[in-house]
């Protein structure tokens, strides 16, 4: 490993233990913050999210190698992880951390802008049908019980056969526009019993448009569980993503996906493990880190008071 | 007498629900002239706030609706029949409104000041520092100390009175024609009940405003009101000028109102009331709808529905029997 890697990954570790450590002494001044940090695994899930977020945002300075770079296919195949090629290299011999780092860049990005899609979606369709109610809410509630009743893999399956190597972007519009149900649902229900509060009827009283009064009023209002929908949104969908690229629907070689990798390990895991384990650690442990934000979150957001 | 700024005409808002249709308001009439204060009183119940709540179609629909027929007529247009973009343009700028329960009735995740200022914003297009400078000069205006401060604080850090203070700011930034304040000071203690009355009175004579106080409180009533419009069972009952309804109430219903109401001075004893209560809305009585609870009631009242009969004073009239027959009304 090069003195850059070795600095680079150093400093991702202190600056995952340092931002954590700054926002929580931050966030222990308010109360939302210390139900937040009162999570076991908030403060975890904060450093690898930050550490692994990080390192996909500046990946050319953290890994070592390029992660397309194939030096030495026969001499260097599933080399064990050695201070050169500290998690290994696989079939192609590629360098596995090199290309964990990148492939973070498409995991993350395909997490995050999915939800983005599939949360714009949601919200929109929840918060007109929420408040809107009437026939609007009955013709859009019964397309997203539709949409709920479809197994989503099949969906995404029967989508990429169309195409013989999606785009990344395809990718993201498909999960995002096949990930909104759930989000409405959720909107809709608090449109619903929000519309009904006397700040809302002083809003209308006062002239404001129904655009002005979902977006202003009602939104911000429903704020917490979207938020926490959100983030709990971001694993499952890396998950979905890891899943399609296993299957080689995904994300197309040699754009390195975590999921391809966990692929492309699973000829040699008798033999070479860590081709196939790194990646699959590093899905498992990144899910889990969001499934715990979301739910340090809601404890956060709660709006009922602590029970002391 | 001016032409009114606010007239309603055989007003009735119905609400389908799963016990039949309530008839809520049930062709009411009245009219409301610059510059005036009307009260509507009555019990809960019996459709002072569907009332208010149509004349800026603020009736939720469904379940509730507006008959066709009734008529709301401000400014020579009438406000059943505009478009929603043409009510908006009306609602919160020539006519705006006070709400009963300060504190719901500001959205809690907004400061007060930017609340302020999201109206000023809507109706008078205004950039977003002028908006809200505007915000701290109405709080100025309607008597909060350390507005700029305050302007920057959220609902719940204001007590209810100053919750209602900024709720007034709201209402007029526009310096609307029509104030409808409903049930304004029913949620706050009696000191500031005053404070908040002398307010509205106040901004009243300043703007030259119309109010429309819908209230309970019959001490309010007297002394701020010009003319009082007593319903019942979803109908006008009495209409009068204030001192003449305190002096002679016409109707046995406005009667008992103000028996009910407790006095400092006379003889203490049991506080008294109006036996019964208002039937529900799905069910009013044939007949007078106020005959089960009238002490004078005969056999005509309980078949015949009585009109609005003009009594002796001018513009007061009662929808009672006894004004036809007043040799049948009982000594008290």
């Amino acid at each position: 490993m090069s003195p850059r890697a070795t600095v680079a990954l150093l400093a991702l570790l202190a600056a995952a233990g340092t931002a954590v450590a700054w926002a929580r002494r931050r966030a222990l001044a308010t109360r939302a913050g210390r139900r937040f940090f009162g999570h076991p695994a908030a403060a975890w899930a904060l450093r690898v999210l930050v550490f692994f977020s990080l390192a996909a945002a500046l990946a050319p300075l953290v890994a070592p190698y390029d992660p397309g770079a194939q030096p030495a296919i026969v001499t260097l195949q599933n080399a064990a992880p050695s201070w050169a090629h500290p998690l290994g290299t696989d079939v192609y011999s590629a360098d596995v951390w090199s290309r964990l780092v990148y492939g973070g860049r498409v995991s993350l990005g395909v997490g995050l802008l999915a939800t983005a899609i599939a949360l714009s979606v949601g919200v929109g369709v929840g918060a007109t049908a929420g408040y809107a109610r009437g026939w609007t809410d009955a013709l859009l509630m019964r397309l997203v019980d539709v949409g709920l009743a479809v197994p989503r893999i099949f969906v995404l399956l029967f989508v990429v056969t169309f195409w013989d190597r999606i785009s990344v972007g395809a990718l993201v519009l498909v999960i995002g526009l096949t990930g909104w149900f759930t989000t409405s649902r959720l909107v809709r229900a608090e449109a619903l019993s929000l519309r009904e509060r006397p700040f809302v009827e002083a809003a209308r009283a006062l002239g404001a448009s129904p655009a002005r009064i979902v977006w202003r009023h009602l939104l911000p209002a429903a704020a917490a569980p979207i938020i926490v929908s959100a983030a709990l949104s971001v694993g499952n969908v890396m998950l979905l993503e890891s899943g399609l690229s296993f299957l080689g629907f995904g994300v197309q070689p040699p754009t390195p996906s975590w999921g391809a990798m966990v692929a492309d390990g699973q000829g040699q895991l008798a033999t070479a493990p860590w081709t196939s384990f790194f990646p699959g650690l590093t899905i498992a442990l990144v899910v889990m880190s969001w499934n715990a934000l979301g739910d340090a979150l809601r404890d956060a957001l709660d709006p009922r008071p602590e029970v002391s | 007498m001016t032409a009114p700024v606010l007239a309603v005409r055989d007003l009735k808002t119905y609400f389908v629900t799963p016990a039949g249709t309530a008839r809520a308001v049930d062709g009411v009439s009245w009219d409301l002239h610059p510059g005036e204060t009307l009260a509507v009183v009555g019990e809960s119940g019996c459709g002072k706030t569907v009332t208010s709540l149509s004349v800026l179609r603020l009736v939720p629909e469904p379940p509730g609706h507006v008959l066709p027929g009734s008529l709301i007529e401000f400014e020579g247009r009438n406000l059943l029949t505009l478009s929603a973009p043409e009510l908006r343009a009306i609602r919160g700028n020539r006519i705006a409104m006070v709400f009963q329960e300060p504190t719901a009735a500001l959205n809690p995740v907004f400061t007060v000041g930017e609340q302020i200022a999201e109206v000023a914003r809507v109706h008078l297009g205004v950039s977003r520092r002028a908006a809200r400078a505007l915000a701290v000069d109405l709080l100025n205006q309607v008597g909060v100390p350390d507005a700029a401060r305050r302007a920057g604080e959220y609902p719940h850090q204001l007590s209810g009175g100053t919750c209602q203070r900024v709720m007034i700011a709201m209402a007029l930034v526009c310096h609307p024609q029509v104030l409808i304040a409903d049930e304004p000071t029913t949620a706050l203690d009696v000191t500031v009940q005053a404070q908040i009355l002398e307010l509205l009175a106040r901004k009243q004579a300043e703007l030259g405003m119309a109010v429309l106080l819908i209230t309970h409180d019959l001490g309010i009533v007297a002394g701020t009101a010009d003319r009082v419009v007593v319903m019942y069972a979803g109908q006008v009952v009495e209409t009068a000028a204030t001192g003449d309804l305190f002096a002679h109430p016409l109707h046995p219903y406005t009667a008992g109102l103000l028996a009910s109401v407790p006095r400092l001075d006379g003889a203490r004893g049991r506080l008294r009331g109006i036996p019964g209560a208002v039937p529900p809305a799905t069910a009013w009585p044939v007949g007078c709808r106020f005959h089960p609870r009238c002490p004078h009631a005969w056999d005509k009242c309980r078949t015949e529905e009585p009109p609005l009969l003009d009594g002796p004073a001018p513009g007061q009239s009662a929808r009672c029997w006894l004004v036809s027959e007043p040799e049948r009304r009982k000594p008290a």
